[in-house]
């Protein structure tokens, strides 16, 4: 089977004045049809870069350096600009963290929903709108009807992304992004959106790549998980695999930070340090001046091995053996 | 049985917004306009133990960090009282209220706009402890390093303004800051909420090795279950203003209740957890504008009856040392 989306070797960078920032700096993962995939890391780790480099939105100072991002089959690294604007909001779509960054404050929710369908499609207005309201219906938006004639501003928070994740489905596309769109909700809210996502993504079949730094809500939604650590892909595999017995030096120390109810009240593990400055990255390993297992053979970037069916690790020195968390 | 650090007693705050010209003019003219006011918290009654930590959890818009407010002596309450060690607040004057201001210290969400950025690191932190005499100048620079040492900060970095610091560092700032004065009790309010993930880790281990060296009391303010049910020992969950239960810690998670913090443990995302179906609680938090009759959370409770829109249920115990605020209990 193809998958849906196939990124390999993904190369982003940032040429800015003080230097070359690498943002995404080697990510490669594969997502089958109406799989949920969960990419997880801090911020600065270049997760949101990836997303954006995966839609085409990457703009200037930055430019996709290299590898290669095949939706389908089809490649869009270097896809003319009129290409990528049809398949933008038509077999990819994208869902932010702010609502309001994919909504127009002046415009009413039926004139933007309406706008991304006729934009794809030839479909009269009478048949957008019957479709914008089915699909509002849909995402739990109680009394469809009214809001369609609602402004942004006039909705709650939770309301606002729930159109936002309505237009992002309106086209059914294969591939949604979405970048930490429950972060700035309430816990039932978020639950909520959570539950509209996934019933919407198994309807339709949509491949579903859920950008967060919570490690807690990707163990609730993803088949897989890649983790993200200075603009590389440290860690990958199936979600109990990675959450279970992990293998990268960060992910145990990530998983460890996590507070859970089997210790109450003991010290977390902490990672010492900081994420490091992206504009000065250390060499090798990325992680080799916060990490307990560091040795001289870091300084060399590691490849990625797969100690483990399902499981890749960049790292020299996987915690193999012990049960760590 | 040792006397409470702080009580809140029946505190209520409410926010209006008074009419303007055209409203008032309507008024005169017959139209049906009234101020709009705000319940942001609607009768609290707490209690804080010396040396206990109480985690606060509600979602936006419950009152939780205008109750902090409060409790810091930021803000007066519209009704209602603030006593801390048996005396009122709002009846101290002079030296006594500046004593119990000092005794009651508060961190913020934000690190970015809560340290002045004009002001190097060792003015934010030696301002107030000069100013009130806890330090002599002389002995100001060992005072400030001392405290940027117990925090985690390197001392050298003091001449330093905030921006050249990172998140985690900033926060670290603030916390240094609020322990400058020698405070008895702590309002933290979403302390780590901006903060990433490992170092949420490393401020929540500051928080705990601080409480053991100098015997803080906290108010913890938090949305997020996981961290409050880490490091407190009873939490307090609000809804729309008001207590809705209160219990020790390992009672509130394994068995809850309120039906509200039924739902609130139930959509908590959990790292064991995994591929899970959620069933979230329906509707919205409703405005505190116009909240609803009777309890709260009758709209969205699966077990709500008629005598739930009626009557406003009162927080009573239910068992030692358990509050909750529910018909279904009666």
């Amino acid at each position: 089977m193809t998958p849906t989306l196939e990124v390999s070797g993904l190369h982003t960078h940032f040429f800015t004045r003080a230097g070359v920032v690498k943002a995404v700096d080697g990510v490669d993962f594969a997502i089958q049809p109406g799989e949920v995939m969960g990419l997880v890391g801090e911020s600065g780790s270049g997760k949101s870069i990836t997303g954006f480099s995966i839609i085409g939105l990457i703009d200037d100072p930055g430019r996709i350096v290299s590898g290669s991002i095949k939706l389908k089959g089809e490649e869009l690294v270097g896809a003319p600009e009129d290409r990528m604007r049809s398949l933008r909001g038509n077999r990819i779509a994208m869902i932010f963290q702010d609502p309001m960054m994919t909504l127009n404050p002046v415009l009413r929710v039926d004139t933007q929903m309406v706008e991304a369908i006729r934009a794809h499609r030839k479909v009269s207005k009478r048949e957008a709108l019957a479709q914008c309201r089915d699909t509002l219906g849909m995402v739990g938006i109680p009394a469809p009807e009214e809001r369609l004639r609602a402004y942004p501003h006039q909705l709650s928070g939770g309301m606002r992304q729930r159109v936002a994740i309505a237009i992002a489905f309106l086209n059914e596309p294969d591939v949604i992004i979405a970048d930490e769109p429950t972060t700035a909700l309430d816990v039932t809210i978020q639950s909520q959106i959570i539950f509209e996502a996934q019933k919407l993504c198994k309807r339709t079949g949509t491949s579903l790549i859920w950008i967060t730094h919570d490690l807690a809500v990707v163990a609730g939604i993803a088949d897989d998980i890649n983790v993200m650590y200075a603009g590389r892909i440290v860690e990958a595999g199936g979600i109990d695999a990675v959450i279970d017995t992990p293998l990268h030096p960060y992910t145990v120390g990530l998983l460890g930070s996590v507070p859970t109810s089997n210790r109450r009240g003991e010290r977390l593990t902490q990672i010492p340090g900081m994420p490091p400055n992206v504009l000065n990255l250390p060499e090798g390993c990325t992680f080799r001046e916060r990490c307990p297992r560091a040795s001289a053979e870091c300084h060399v970037e590691p490849t990625i091995q797969q100690p483990r069916p399902g499981q890749r690790v960049r790292c020299f020195h996987p915690h193999l053996d012990e049960v760590t968390v | 049985m040792t006397a409470p650090i702080l009580e809140v007693r029946n505190a209520s705050k409410r926010f209006s917004k008074s009419l303007d010209f055209a409203a008032k003019l309507a008024r005169r003219m017959g139209a049906n306009v009234s101020e709009e006011t705000v319940h942001a918290v609607d009768g609290v009654d707490l209690a804080i133990m010396p040396g206990e930590v109480v985690g606060l959890v509600g979602e936006s818009g419950c009152g939780k960090s205008t109750l902090g407010r409060m409790v810091a002596g930021i803000m007066p309450p519209s009704d209602g009282s603030i006593i801390f060690e048996g005396v009122d607040i709002a009846g101290m004057d002079g030296a006594e209220a500046r004593k119990a201001a000092l005794e009651v210290q508060m961190i913020f969400q934000d690190p970015f706009a809560s340290l002045n950025p004009r002001m190097r690191v060792e003015q934010i932190i030696g301002e107030a402890p000069l100013f009130h005499g806890i330090v002599s100048r002389a002995e100001l620079s060992d005072y400030v390093d001392d405290i940027m040492r117990r925090t985690g900060l390197d001392p050298t970095l003091k001449r330093r303004y905030p921006h050249q610091f990172s998140g985690g560092q900033r926060q670290r700032i603030g916390i240094a800051r609020a322990l400058a004065v020698k405070p008895r009790f702590l309002v933290c309010d979403e302390a780590i909420a901006a903060l990433d993930v490992s170092i949420q880790a490393q401020v929540i281990n500051l928080f705990v090795d601080l409480r053991e060296e100098l015997d803080l009391t906290y108010l913890f303010i938090s949305h997020d279950l996981s961290v409050v049910e880490h490091i407190s020992d009873r939490v307090v969950i609000m809804y729309l203003g008001r207590v809705v239960e209160s219990a020790p810690i390992a009672d509130i998670f394994d068995a809850p209740n309120h039906p509200y913090t039924v739902a609130l443990l139930n959509e908590a995302p959990r790292l064991d957890q995994r591929r899970r179906v959620f069933e979230p609680v329906k509707g919205e938090i409703p405005s505190p504008i116009d909240p609803p009759p009777g309890c709260h959370f009758h709209p969205r409770c699966p077990h709500a009856h008629a005598r739930c829109s009626a009557e406003r249920p009162v927080l009573r115990e239910i068992a030692p040392g358990r509050l909750s605020a529910c018909h279904l209990n009666d």
